[in-house]
């Protein structure tokens, strides 16, 4: 793979109760639709609808996308550390295919 | 521009303007041999000499001002860092330059240029007259735009894009990487030395970590760029030879260095931090040479801008400035661009001293890039002077889909062009 599809930067660990910054990037080009080419055709709408995040099974975070967001989307929100469990970041485009990355939050403490 | 008219009017005006002209034209002493300076001596420096010591009958003083005995060509050093060219081969001695008819060799550094009089002076305290001077001094890198990173820090993380005791180095650094081991290089903003080479390295050394069976380690390429030369050629090549060992990261994906700590082999990013690396290769930003810059012949771009119609700096009408440190227009800074930009200044000086026709100047481009044995891809042009710069007329690029064949030829290739760049530099 030259090009990942998703990357994720967040802390291996954390204590329990520490508030923890997750940041998550998804390589996408967003096409609006809206949009023609050079010979005047319009570019079809290619877009990712909606990124999700369970945290040990749970949803701690979720949200939609429309045109207006712009190519490889980038979202930084923080949670809890409530117990060693595993994060599941889920991409869905408008087709409904899912891009998913997982990755393991351990609390110590 | 008109302030630059008005310091050459006045530093000219106690001869008198018809003699000032004059003097432009041909040298001082008619009876004197023109005196030509050349600052540098990698490809653009030595081609302008070759070219005016072949233009016979030993017409010039020359006198080479170069620092190093020794030159290391960065052209090609890559294939050294994969195995297939070894630094001995690379090494070249400035004796033979010495012994050529009408030149003179001084090694020392140019401590200054003092355009009003038209000498060199070298931190030795000499001073070399010039009828006319040739700037060819490459690159400076800016040891400044990585933070944490400087002078001091390249021991621990080589650049590496300057040919000699650094590429060494890092050959041994990328030996040294531990299977499993992350090599982060950080690749340059444009415009710098050789646009494909930050690729062909990351080729390279993913070559050199597969012969060595390290199969686990990764090289994470951060690149203030969003595309790069020969890119798709490149990625197709990573993708067949090196599945999953090299990625490429825009700065939208990163988010820009942020800083690199040579003690903890530690480079930030805005998106993320990459502790622990085994091997990390600072290629910095790149600015004309310090020489060229203190000269006065750079613009707010650190580069050299020339009269594409002569190879003459826009500051000056006795300099010309070849190679890295001039503003190559469509041109991209390559010892090949070098070489042709030093053939088409040496025609222009030669018929300048000696009362020939003015040349009409064209030039021409090829870079290589090995990406694994026997696949080399190229890209290259053909130019001409326009009054703005000089102007690409037409260009190729490989094919995606060429036979093994056509890449081992576009390889036999490079290495004919080496081999007789050199042998024009050196022999």
């Amino acid at each position: 793979m030259a090009l990942a599809p998703a990357r994720i930067s967040m802390p291996a660990e954390a204590k329990k109760g520490e508030i923890v910054e997750i940041k998550a990037l998804v390589r996408h080009v967003m096409e609006t639709g809206y949009r023609t080419d050079n010979r005047g055709q319009p570019i079809p709408r290619d877009i990712i609808k909606s990124f999700t995040v369970t945290y040990a099974g749970e949803e701690v975070f979720g949200m939609e996308l429309n045109p207006g967001v712009s190519a490889n989307p980038y979202v930084i929100f923080t949670t809890v550390a409530t117990e060693t469990g595993e994060l599941v970041f889920t991409w869905t485009d408008q087709k409904g295919a899912a891009t998913v990355e997982r990755k393991l939050l351990a609390v110590v403490g | 521009m008109s302030a630059t008219r008005r310091d050459f009017l006045k530093g000219t005006a106690m001869l008198g303007a018809g003699l000032a002209t004059a003097r432009l034209a041909t040298p001082a002493l008619a009876q004197a041999k023109p005196k030509v300076v050349i600052i540098g001596g990698g490809p653009g420096g030595l081609i302008v000499l070759r070219e005016l010591v072949n233009a016979g009958a030993n017409a010039f003083d020359i006198t080479l001002v170069e620092a190093q005995r020794q030159y290391t060509t960065c052209f090609y050093s890559n294939l050294y860092l994969g195995g297939f060219q070894r630094i001995e081969t690379l090494t070249f001695d400035y004796g033979i330059v010495a012994k050529l008819p009408g030149v003179t060799v001084a090694h020392d550094l140019a401590a200054t240029v003092d355009r009003q009089r038209r000498e060199v002076v070298l931190q030795g305290g000499a001073r070399l007259p010039y009828d006319r001077l040739v700037m060819a001094p490459g690159i400076d890198l800016d040891y400044g735009s990585v933070p944490g990173w400087s002078a001091a820090a390249e021991e621990r993380m080589p650049h590496a894009w300057k040919g000699g005791a650094q590429t060494r180095l890092l050959k041994s650094q990328i030996e040294a990487v531990p299977d499993g081991g992350l090599i982060v290089m950080i690749a340059p903003p444009a415009p710098y030395r050789c646009p494909p080479g930050p690729y062909e390295r990351a080729s390279m050394m993913a070559w050199a970590l597969k012969t060595a069976g390290k199969s686990k380690a990764r090289i994470v390429i951060l690149d203030p760029k969003e595309r790069f030369s020969k890119q798709g050629l490149f990625q197709a090549g990573w993708e067949k030879y090196y599945p999953g060992v090299i990625e490429w990261l825009p700065q939208s994906i990163h988010g820009g260095v942020q800083s690199v700590d040579p003690a903890t082999m530690t480079v930030v990013t805005g998106f993320e931090t990459y502790a622990g690396a085994a091997l990390v290769n600072v290629i910095p930003r790149q600015t004309a040479g310090r020489i060229a810059r203190e000269a006065g012949l750079t613009n707010g771009d650190n580069y050299c801008p020339i009269d594409a119609f002569t190879m003459a700096s826009r500051m000056d009408p006795a300099v010309f400035v070849v190679g890295d440190a001039c503003i190559p227009g469509d041109m991209p800074k390559s010892a090949f661009s070098a070489a042709s930009q030093a053939r088409a200044a040496a025609s222009v000086i030669r018929a300048e001293l000696t009362g020939g026709a003015k040349p009409a100047l064209e030039f021409a481009n090829t870079c290589w890039s090995l990406i694994a044995a026997d696949d080399s891809v190229k890209i290259g042009g053909a130019y001409a002077p326009s009054e703005a710069k000089i102007t690409e007329r037409s260009a190729f690029l490989s094919k995606p889909d060429e036979s093994a064949e056509v890449r081992r030829d576009t390889y036999a290739e490079s290495a004919a062009w080496y081999g007789e760049l050199t042998a024009a530099m050196f022999l």
